[in-house]
């Protein structure tokens, strides 16, 4: 019996198999953009893992310099000696520009188990390891090693990309650093009775260990927009596997009333339904996963110089197969195929046995379906109304853009079908009503790929929107922060000192660039000292500032902080900040620092030398109206290397290519997004085009020719993808108006002003319009090709 | 007896209240015989056909089909009655048409497990689909479905035949030997028939025939 009945099921896609293919396709393109999202995520969290699990990152307290980024090797012997049971590390970066290494030292006999790879080695073979030294990094690594170190690299899969692991002495000689350490592991367990740490070591604070991977919370905040990107491209492909399962069902309402007229019970005709859909939910989500693979692969290179760029964290460029993605891609394919066929199926079985066998129109939307539609479009943009005057947090701002979204896609058809009815009622000619009647009638069955399209569109819009709004801001972000024509790089304090004073009668201002990592606010941050002058006065802009802002800062009577910090800490204009081992002052402006992770606060040249005499400008920015000639002069009369000047043109352009780079992904998956959307129109007006013949017949047989009705089918898409434009617009505004004043404000820490940029609305409206014409030509050109016996068909008594 | 109904009735919900349909239905019918059940629209007969079919379920009364009470049959109950007592025929062919022709003769005798593929070859060539069988139901003309109808309800050799109207969609020269056929073969298999028609002529050819009207057996 269940064979037979499977039979029968499985015959309905072998005599439809272009709904087979659109079904499987809508599933496969669905998952392939969720799970090559989440490859992508997995990947990265899989190196902070690594990087974590090697170098204890915010696995155990640690000890840090209250000021500067060096603790004397003295202070930690001076802890052990004390009875601290801390673990020394030195870090820095080796190898050429584009291929540096994050070398990290530990020392093997007094890092916490488990950390780090020399500690297993040391345990299998100490006079082996204390012999050779070597250096440890997974192969890619080694492989950019290759001839820039001397010591022997050991490859270790384990260990997170572009690192190298070393024994510290090696590492100290590596980065020319004897002597110094960078941080102080802190064991779990401690003796008790030891001194405090302020007693013997009052230059280092205790950093507690965060539980997890710092850069992994850092940049959860971007994985978590991949993912929203993501699900949104899943969205926009359940919408096609809903129209696919959804016509399917309705095509075989006969069937299935005949086949319980027959004998065959309703209990197991819905689970063998169920066993198909998931049959087919795992065919087409194990092509979306491999589909998925091949877009992260080619993703992950530009995701891995986002995350490196704005984050500064590590990942490796090549994907692995990992079950933890390639099992949720599955698995959101069953999902998505559940949802998208539930209603189906509920309706199967609540069917009557004895109901029409005459398919419903596809989807029709029955009135009292039509109303809750309306009524739920509507709760939903109210709710995201509320959310965006009650809430905060990314998770809001997520909820924000569902509400927004699904609420606008349901809205959709009504919006449309208005816009139609107002056409039909102004249209004089005959065949101008019977095409807007008709194509109000054929509303139902489009509205599905409609919504997609919006979706895609809006998303589209919103999404290009916020990056071309955040170009135009970092473009003018570099002018003001690259206002140098040239930067320098010196070697020591004394050749920093001469460089002063060889520059000093050449050029129109030099700006030190003085910097020590700090803790603001309880937050870790940089502070600053800007020599204030006419370059800060003149070119900085500031977000929001106190009257004689320069003058005051220059003064030290007040300081600015970046937005970062001033969100992160609540603070702005006129509040106080104290600084570690100096003043407390009152902010007197704060200013955009876009692409900073972390928070930054600027004092005047004076105060930062007051507060941190130890630490020394060793590159500069040099004003000049005549680059070219300083830079010679630096080159040949003071002897600088031409690797240590950078011109300001080459520091712009090397900007820019990494924010292009940035932003690869989101313009890749806006075109995946958009051309699923195309596929949705496509594969909906041609299995319409089968049902729609008793529509068409009769005006063929009142004297339209099928060659019109082709024209007029062209027509309809053109117009629909027009009006499916037009309410995108609004709905891709307002979605970057979240993702600029909302979801990136909570992600990264700034609020971007918003730009529009209606020639891209305009080529974006043409691609559209394109698209639905792409997609209609081949239903067209079948309609118009349609045999008139066919037609006649519908007019015979057999039919 | 194969089917026995005793005080059948049925309503359906109107927008003034239950709308009685049967008001209380008596009839038997013995194996191999055939009945007419004739009627003005509306009067009852398609859902006295649906009930004994166990297509629906009465109000109350009694049906006996095969030695089981119907009305005291779940859903599944009254599926494996249906799949091995009862064979239907449908005034609109109901054939599935992503299978077939020799698949939808085919189909309720595998439903049954009662498939013989040599029985059922044989009815096919009788009813003269020998030269369709590859073919799928929207390449036949009404003429030719119905046969098909007719030969998958007689391939799984069921005890009793329903069939509503089965040539109200044909044309009087088709209906009459559809008709011929479909007699010869069920005497020949020995069912019984229980046929709806509006035709007095048709009706003449049974055995026996019941007149309803207004929900009662005349």
């Amino acid at each position: 019996m269940m064979r037979a009945a499977l039979s029968a099921l499985l015959s309905h896609w072998r005599r439809n198999p272009l709904q087979l293919f659109t079904l499987v396709a809508g599933l496969a393109l669905a998952t392939a953009l969720w799970s090559g999202v989440q490859a992508v995520n997995s990947e990265a969290r899989a190196s902070y893992d690594a990087a974590a699990a090697t170098l204890g990152d915010g696995q155990y307290d640690q000890l840090l310099p209250a000021a500067g980024n060096t603790i004397p090797q003295a202070t930690f012997i001076a802890l052990r000696r004390a009875g601290w049971l801390v673990g020394p590390v030195v870090e820095g970066r080796i190898g050429a520009q584009g291929a540096r290494v994050r070398l990290v030292g530990l020392d093997p006999l007094t890092t916490p188990a488990g950390l780090g790879p020399m500690t297993r080695a040391a345990a299998a073979d100490l006079p082996s390891y204390l012999e050779q030294l070597p250096v440890y990094a997974n192969a890619a690594t080694a492989a950019k090693l290759e001839g820039v170190i001397d010591a022997p690299v050991v490859i270790d899969a384990g260990i997170a990309p572009d690192t190298a692991i070393a024994d510290i002495s090696v590492a100290q000689r590596l980065l020319d650093r004897q002597g110094d350490l960078s941080r102080l592991i802190v064991a779990t367990q401690q003796p008790l009775g030891r001194p405090p740490l302020a007693t013997v070591a009052p230059d280092l604070v205790r950093q507690p260990a965060s539980g997890g991977s710092d850069v992994g919370r850092l940049t959860d905040s971007f994985h978590l927009n991949l993912t929203a990107f993501g699900l949104l491209s899943f969205a926009v492909g359940i919408f096609i596997v809903h129209g696919a399962i959804g016509l399917a069902f309705e095509q075989r309402r006969g069937m299935v009333r005949t086949l319980r007229a027959l004998g065959m019970p309703l209990g197991p005709l819905i689970g063998l339904m169920a066993v198909e859909l998931l049959a087919l939910a795992l065919l087409g989500g194990l092509t979306g996963v491999l589909l998925g693979y091949l877009i992260a692969a080619s993703l992950l290179p530009d995701v891995a110089a986002t995350l490196e760029g704005l984050y500064g964290a590590q990942v490796s460029g090549t994907l692995q197969l990992r079950p933890a993605w390639w099992l949720s891609g599955l698995g959101i394919s069953v999902l998505g195929t559940a949802i998208a066929a539930a209603g189906a199926l509920t309706g199967i079985a609540r069917m009557p046995l004895l109901a029409s066998a005459r398919p419903r129109a596809w989807a029709t939307a029955r009135t009292t379906t039509r109303r809750l539609q309306i009524a739920t479009a509507l709760l939903l943009l109210t709710l995201a109304g509320a959310l965006t005057v009650l809430g905060n947090g990314l998770i809001i701002g997520f909820a924000l853009l569902g509400c927004l979204l699904i609420g606008a896609a349901l809205l959709l058809p009504f919006l449309l079908d208005v816009a139609l009815a107002g056409a039909q009622r102004i249209a004089s000619g005959v065949t101008a009503q019977w095409f807007w009647a008709d194509t109000r009638q054929q509303l139902p069955g489009l509205s599905l790929a409609l919504m997609a399209l919006l979706l895609a569109m809006a998303a589209n819009i919103g999404v290009s929107t916020m990056v071309s709004s955040f170009r135009l801001t970092f473009t003018g972000f570099l002018d003001q922060r690259l206002a140098s024509e040239l930067y320098v790089a010196t070697d020591s304090a004394a050749q920093a000192a001469a460089l002063e004073a060889f520059t000093a009668p050449r050029v129109t201002e030099t700006l030190p660039l003085l910097s020590v990592d700090t803790t603001l606010a309880g937050l870790p941050a940089e502070l600053h000292g800007a020599r204030i002058g006419a370059t800060y006065r003149e070119n900085w802009t500031l977000l929001d500032q106190a009257p004689d802002v320069w003058n005051r800062v220059a003064d030290q009577h007040a300081l600015l902080v970046n937005e970062q910090l001033a969100r992160r800490a609540g603070l702005w204009v006129g509040d106080n900040l104290a600084l570690e081992g100096g003043p407390t002052l009152p902010i007197a402006g704060v200013f955009g620092d876009y692409g900073n992770p972390i928070g930054q606060a600027i004092v005047a040249e004076p105060l930062f030398r007051n507060i941190h005499p130890d630490v020394t400008a060793l590159r500069f920015g040099l004003r000049s109206d005549t680059p070219k000639a300083l830079r010679a002069a630096l080159e040949q009369e003071l002897g600088l290397s031409a690797g240590s000047i950078t011109d300001q043109a080459q520091i712009k352009a090397f900007s820019l290519s990494v924010f292009e780079r940035t932003f690869t992904v989101t313009a890749a998956l806006n075109v995946l997004t958009l051309a699923v959307a195309g596929f949705a129109i496509f594969m909906s007006l041609l299995t319409l085009a089968a049902m729609r013949l008793p529509q068409l017949a009769p005006a063929w047989a009142l004297g339209l020719t099928r060659r019109r009705l082709g024209q007029l089918e062209l027509i309809r898409a053109m117009v629909l993808a027009v009006l499916t434009a037009s309410c995108a617009l609004p709905l891709g505004l307002a979605l970057a108006w979240v993702l600029l004043a909302v979801v990136n404000v909570e992600a990264f820490g700034w609020r971007l002003p918003m730009f529009l940029f209606p020639l891209d609305y305009a080529k974006l409206g043409v691609f559209a319009l394109f698209a639905a014409v792409i997609a209609a030509v081949l239903p067209a050109r079948r309609l118009a090709r349609t045999p008139p016996s066919d037609l006649l068909k519908v007019f015979a008594n057999e039919r | 007896m194969l089917l026995s109904v005793h005080a059948l009735t049925k309503s359906y919900a109107g927008a003034d209240g239950p709308v009685p349909v049967l008001r209380g239905v008596d009839l038997t019918l013995a194996p191999g015989e055939t009945l007419a059940l004739t009627g003005e629209s509306g009067s009852g007969k398609s859902t006295l056909l649906h009930l004994v079919g166990g297509l629906d379920t009465a109000d109350s009364g009694e049906i006996l089909l095969d030695g089981q009470n119907m009305m005291r049959l779940d859903d599944k109950g009254r599926a494996a009655l249906r799949r091995s007592a009862v064979g239907i025929v449908f005034q609109q062919f109901n054939l599935i048409p992503s299978l077939d022709v020799a698949a939808n003769i085919a189909f309720q005798a595998r439903l049954a497990g009662r498939y013989d593929a040599q029985a059922a070859d044989r009815l096919a060539r009788a009813l003269g689909l020998g030269a369709q069988l590859d073919k799928y139901p929207e390449q036949l003309s009404g003429g030719q479905q119905q046969r098909v109808a007719i030969a998958r309800a007689l391939a799984a050799r069921p005890k009793l035949i329903l069939a509503d109207e089965p040539t109200g969609n044909l044309d009087e020269a088709t209906a009459g030997e559809v008709l011929d056929q479909m007699l010869a073969l069920v005497a020949e298999t020995g069912a019984a028939l229980m046929m709806v028609t509006h035709s007095r002529a048709l009706a003449a050819r049974m055995q026996r025939q019941l007149h309803l009207r207004q929900g009662t057996l005349a």
